[in-house]
C-alpha cells in the first residue's frame, strides 16, 4: 500500500492526513546570534512517515516545534534580539498556528507534560479546548484509550503512571484530538526497554487508526525504521543532507550518522569497550580521576598516578579513606536489604549484594521496583528500611559502617552521587567552581588544581565561568559526573547517567565510568540502558519486588580477550 | 472506514464517567465556597459571644455527617487552632478597655471588655475557619476549577492554569527532596545554611520554570489559549445538593444572628 493509499484508506471522519511543508524556513531563537535553523527544504506528504535525525544543534526539536506551532516568542522584524524566521511553514496549506488541534506534539519528558490529574480529564483536555461536544469528547476518550492500549479506569490518578503509561497517556490525548499530523519528539528517550515497547506499539496502533503524518526525532532511531517511510539526515543548520528510504540511507551515510550521534542500529558497543585495555581511542588512558594515589592495591595501570600532580598532600583530612582500593576489595555490603522512599512505602526487600572496588555494578529490572531507591540506599542517602548495608573497614575507614549515619562531609569523602537530573545537584555560579566545591568541602588543598585538571578532561574548558544551568543537557550530564568524581570517593553511584543522551554524550559517560572502575574505584550503576551494561562489563543484578537477582554473564569474545590483555 | 465508530463502547462512551460520590463529598465546591462566604458575611456582622457560639455550636453538631477521621480533622483544622489562642491573647491585652479592669501592664489592659471581645472573636474565627477547612478537605481541585470557570464563569485560561499549578506543587516537593539530598552527598550538608537555602531555591526556582515552561508547551499544543469556544468535558452541576449546602451554611449565620437578637446581645 502506498502512502497516498494509506493516507486515503484510514482517514477517519475530520481526520484526513496532512501535507506538511518547510520552504526556505529558518529560525532563530530571541537573544541568540546563531540561526537554529535556516534554509531547510522539506515536504512530507501526507500519510507519509518520516524520521528525522542529526547532529545536536541541527534544530530537529525547533522544527518539530514549528509544526506544532509551540515555539516561543513572537518574531519582530524591528527588533535584533527578537526571534526571528524566513520562509514559511506550513501544514495544509496553512499557518501551523491557525490549525491547532491538527498536529498533535508529545514530547520527552513524561513527568512534564500530563495536565490534568485524572487520566480520563488529560486525555479529553484537548477535546475541550477545541470544542469538542461533550458526549462525543467522551466517546473519543474511550476509544484513544482503547488504541493506545492504556486500560485504566478514565479517574484513575495520573500520578503514579509509569512513563510508558504517561507518554500513551500523551498519545491518546494527542488521539482523542483527531490530530493530521503525529509530530514525536525524542518521546522513548526516558524510557526503559518495556516502556519504549510500549509506546512503540501505541504508536503503530494510532498510525493504523488515523492514517496521519508522522514525524519522529529519536537518537535511537533504530525503535522506529520499522514505521518510518523516509529517513532524513540534517545538518547543523537545518541543510537536509539526506533523505531516502530507512535501508537506503542507513547504507549510504553510515558515517555521516555515526558523527551526527545516532544510534544506528547493528553498531552497538562491544562488551567491554569502555573499559580498560580493550578500549582503544575514547578519552584516552589518561583516566579521568584526579585520584590520590597511595592505593593498597599497586596495579600497574595506576603508577602513573604517582606522578600526577593531584596527589594527595600529607595535609589532608586524615580520617579519609583511601581513595583507590585495590581491585577487588569489597567496599559496601547488603545483606536483606529492603528500601523505601519514606517510612510507609516499601519499594524492595530481601536485597543481597556486594559493592566491590575496582567493578562496576549495574542495578537493572522494570519500572517501580525501586531501582533508584537502592541507588540512594547504597549511596547512604536514605535510611535502609529492613536489613543491613554495612561500609567494609576499607571504606568506613576509622568511623561507623552505616553509611546513612554518616555526615555529610565523611559521606562525600566515602561515596560520591550522580543524580538522574543534573540540575538536582549544581551548587555553584559557574562550571570551575562546581568542580571545585566537592574536593574544598572536603578540605582538600588542591581543589582548584583538580578542578582545572577535570575541566579539560571533560572538554568543559571553554565553558568555565558558564552558569552549570545554562549548559545544554549533554554538558550538564558531564559536568555533573566530574563534579563527583573531583573528590575521588571510593565509591561512586550514578542514576540514569546516559537517558535521553546522544550517542556523543553517551560514550564520553561511558568512558568516563569505565576510566574509574578501571583505576580502582567501585561504580554502581543504576539504569535501563543495555549497551552501557555491555559496554562497562559490569556485574548485573536485576531488582525483582522481592529481591535482587545476579545475572550469570555470557563470556563474550571481547571480554576474553580484554582479560587475556590485562597484566 | 473510520475507528471512532469501531472503537467507541457505545454505553461507556456517551457519558462522562460517573464518580461515586455521593452525600456532601459529592456537592460541588463552589457551592461550599459561596455558602461558607455567605456564613462569614454573616458572623462578621455583629461582635457578640452568643452568635458566634451558636454558629460553631451547630457546625460541630453537624460535623459527624461528613465522617471526617478525628486524625485528619485535627491535622487539617490545625493551623486554626493554632492562630485562634493568639488572636485572643492579642484581643485580651490590646481590645478595647472597658468594665472591671483585671491587669494593667502600663501598655496593656485586661478588661472585662476585652475579655468578651476576646472569646467572642476566638469564637468567631472557628465558626468560619471550622467549615472553610473541612469542607474542603476533601475537594477536588478539578470539581472546584469546572465550578469556577462554568458556574462563576472565571476565565478558563485562568482557572486551567492555576489547575495545572496545583499540580505542579507535589513535584516541586519531590525536587526539594532531591535537592537536599544532593547536598548531604555532595559534603555541604552541614556548612553554610544560609548559603546552601540560597542555592536550592535557585535550583528549584529554575526547575519550576523548566517545567512550567515544557507544561504550557504540551498544554497549546493541545489547542489550550486557541481562539473559539471551549467545551467542558466534565458538567458542573449546580442542583439540589448544593443549594442544600448553601441552605445549611447561610441557615446557620441566621439562625445565630436571630438568636443574638432574641437575647439582646446583638452588638453591631
Amino acid at each position: 500500500m502506498t502512502v497516498t493509499e494509506r493516507a486515503v484508506a484510514t482517514a477517519g471522519p475530520g481526520a484526513a492526513a496532512a501535507r506538511v511543508a518547510f520552504r526556505d524556513w529558518g529560525w532563530r531563537y530571541a537573544a541568540r546570534s546563531e540561526w537554529a535553523v535556516r534554509g531547510l527544504d522539506l515536504t512530507i506528504e501526507p500519510g507519509e512517515r518520516v524520521a528525522v535525525v542529526g547532529p545536536s544543534g541541527a534544530g530537529k526539536s525547533t522544527l518539530l516545534r514549528a509544526v506544532a506551532a509551540v515555539l516561543p516568542d513572537e518574531p519582530d522584524d524591528a527588533d535584533d534580539t527578537a526571534a526571528a524566521t524566513t520562509g514559511s511553514v506550513t501544514v495544509d496549506g496553512s499557518d501551523p498556528a491557525t490549525v491547532r488541534g491538527r498536529v498533535g506534539l508529545v514530547m520527552q519528558d513524561p513527568e512534564a507534560h500530563t495536565v490534568m490529574s485524572r487520566i480520563g480529564d488529560d486525555v479529553a483536555f484537548g477535546c475541550e479546548n477545541t470544542g469538542v461536544p461533550r458526549p462525543e469528547i467522551w466517546e473519543r476518550v474511550v476509544a484513544a484509550l482503547g488504541v493506545v492500549g492504556l486500560d485504566l479506569p478514565l479517574d484513575r490518578s495520573t500520578t503514579r503512571l509509569s512513563g510508558g503509561q504517561r507518554q500513551r497517556l500523551a498519545l491518546a490525548g494527542v488521539l482523542a484530538m483527531r490530530p493530521g499530523v503525529l509530530v514525536l519528539d525524542e518521546p522513548c528517550a526516558n524510557l526503559d526497554p518495556d516502556g519504549v515497547e510500549q509506546v512503540h506499539d501505541a504508536v503503530a496502533a494510532l498510525l493504523d487508526a488515523t492514517g496521519a503524518t508522522m514525524l519522529v526525532v529519536e537518537h535511537r532511531i533504530g525503535t522506529w525504521l520499522d514505521l518510518v517511510d523516509r529517513l532524513v539526515l540534517l545538518e547543523p543548520g537545518g541543510g537536509v543532507v539526506a533523505s531516502g528510504a530507512p535501508d537506503v540511507v542507513l547504507e549510504e551515510h553510515g558515517a555521516a550518522l555515526d558523527a551526527a550521534g545516532v544510534w544506528v542500529p547493528g553498531r552497538e558497543p562491544a562488551r567491554g569497550s569502555a573499559r580498560g585495555p580493550a578500549r582503544a581511542g575514547g578519552t584516552g588512558g589518561a583516566g579521568v580521576r584526579p585520584a590520590r594515589a597511595g592505593g593498597t592495591g599497586g596495579a600497574g595501570n595506576r603508577a602513573r598516578d604517582r606522578n600526577n600532580p593531584l596527589a594527595p598532600s600529607a595535609t589532608a583530612e586524615s580520617t579519609q579513606p583511601e581513595a583507590v582500593h585495590a581491585s577487588g576489595t569489597t567496599l559496601l555490603v547488603a545483606r536483606g536489604l529492603a528500601t523505601a522512599r519514606s517510612r510507609r512505602e516499601r519499594v524492595g526487600s530481601g536485597i543481597d549484594l556486594e559493592v566491590v572496588a575496582g567493578r562496576v555494578l549495574a542495578i537493572t529490572g522494570p519500572n517501580g521496583v525501586g531501582k533508584s531507591t537502592l541507588g540512594l540506599t547504597l549511596a547512604g542517602l536514605i535510611r535502609p528500611f529492613a536489613g543491613r548495608l554495612d561500609a567494609t573497614a576499607p571504606l568506613a575507614a576509622g568511623i561507623g559502617v552505616a553509611p546513612h549515619r554518616w555526615t555529610s562531609r565523611q559521606l562525600a569523602a566515602r561515596i560520591g552521587t550522580v543524580f538522574q537530573d543534573p540540575e538536582h545537584q549544581f551548587i555553584a555560579g559557574s562550571v570551575a567552581e562546581e568542580l571545585a566545591v566537592g574536593p574544598r568541602s572536603l578540605g582538600l588543598p588542591d581543589a582548584g588544581d583538580r578542578a582545572d585538571v577535570l575541566l579539560d578532561r571533560l572538554g568543559l574548558r571553554h565553558l568555565a565561568d558558564a552558569n552549570p544551568f545554562t549548559l545544554s543537557g549533554g554538558e550538564q550530564r558531564r559536568l555533573a559526573i566530574g563534579a563527583v568524581v573531583a573528590s575521588a570517593p571510593p565509591v561512586i553511584v550514578l542514576d540514569e547517567p546516559t537517558s535521553g543522551q546522544d550517542r556523543a554524550t553517551w560514550a564520553a559517560v561511558a568512558g568516563l565510568l569505565g576510566d574509574l572502575a578501571d583505576t580502582g574505584s567501585a561504580v554502581v550503576v543504576v539504569t535501563h540502558d543495555r549497551d552501557l551494561v555491555r559496554a562497562l562489563d559490569a556485574d548485573e543484578v536485576v531488582l525483582h519486588t522481592d529481591g535482587a537477582v545476579p545475572v550469570t554473564r555470557e563470556e563474550s569474545p571481547s571480554r576474553a580477550v580484554a582479560q587475556e590483555a590485562r597484566p | 472506514m473510520s475507528t471512532w465508530t469501531t472503537h467507541a463502547d457505545p454505553v461507556a462512551g456517551t457519558a462522562p464517567p460517573v464518580r461515586p460520590r455521593r452525600g456532601v463529598r459529592g456537592v460541588q465546591p463552589v457551592a461550599s465556597l459561596l455558602g461558607v462566604l455567605a456564613l462569614g458575611v454573616c458572623l462578621v456582622l455583629s461582635l457578640d459571644v452568643v452568635s458566634a457560639a451558636v454558629a460553631l455550636g451547630l457546625e460541630l453538631a453537624l460535623l459527624p455527617l461528613l465522617r471526617i477521621p478525628v486524625r485528619t480533622l485535627l491535622l487539617r483544622t490545625s493551623p486554626v487552632l493554632v492562630a485562634v489562642p493568639f488572636t485572643a491573647l492579642s484581643i485580651a491585652l490590646y481590645g478595647r478597655p472597658s468594665g472591671r479592669e483585671w491587669f494593667d501592664l502600663g501598655f496593656a489592659h485586661v478588661t472585662d471588655g476585652s475579655l468578651t471581645l476576646a472569646l467572642a472573636t476566638a469564637l468567631r474565627v472557628l465558626a468560619v475557619g471550622l467549615p472553610a477547612v473541612v469542607l474542603f478537605i476533601r475537594a477536588d481541585p478539578t470539581d472546584l476549577a469546572d465550578g469556577l470557570a462554568q458556574i462563576l464563569r472565571l476565565p478558563a485560561r485562568f482557572v486551567l492554569g492555576a489547575l495545572a499549578a496545583i499540580r505542579m506543587i507535589t513535584l516541586l516537593g519531590d525536587d526539594w527532596r532531591q535537592l537536599a539530598m544532593a547536598r548531604r552527598a555532595r559534603g555541604v550538608a552541614e556548612t553554610g545554611r544560609i548559603r546552601r537555602g540560597a542555592s536550592m531555591a535557585f535550583a528549584l526556582l529554575v526547575l519550576a520554570l523548566r517545567r512550567a515552561t515544557t507544561l504550557a508547551v504540551a498544554m497549546e499544543s493541545r489547542g489550550f489559549g486557541a481562539r473559539g469556544r471551549r467545551t467542558w468535558a466534565r458538567p458542573a452541576r449546580f442542583a439540589g445538593p448544593e443549594w442544600a449546602m448553601i441552605a445549611v451554611l447561610v441557615g446557620i449565620g441566621v439562625v445565630a444572628i436571630v438568636v443574638a437578637v432574641c437575647l439582646g446581645t446583638w452588638r453591631a
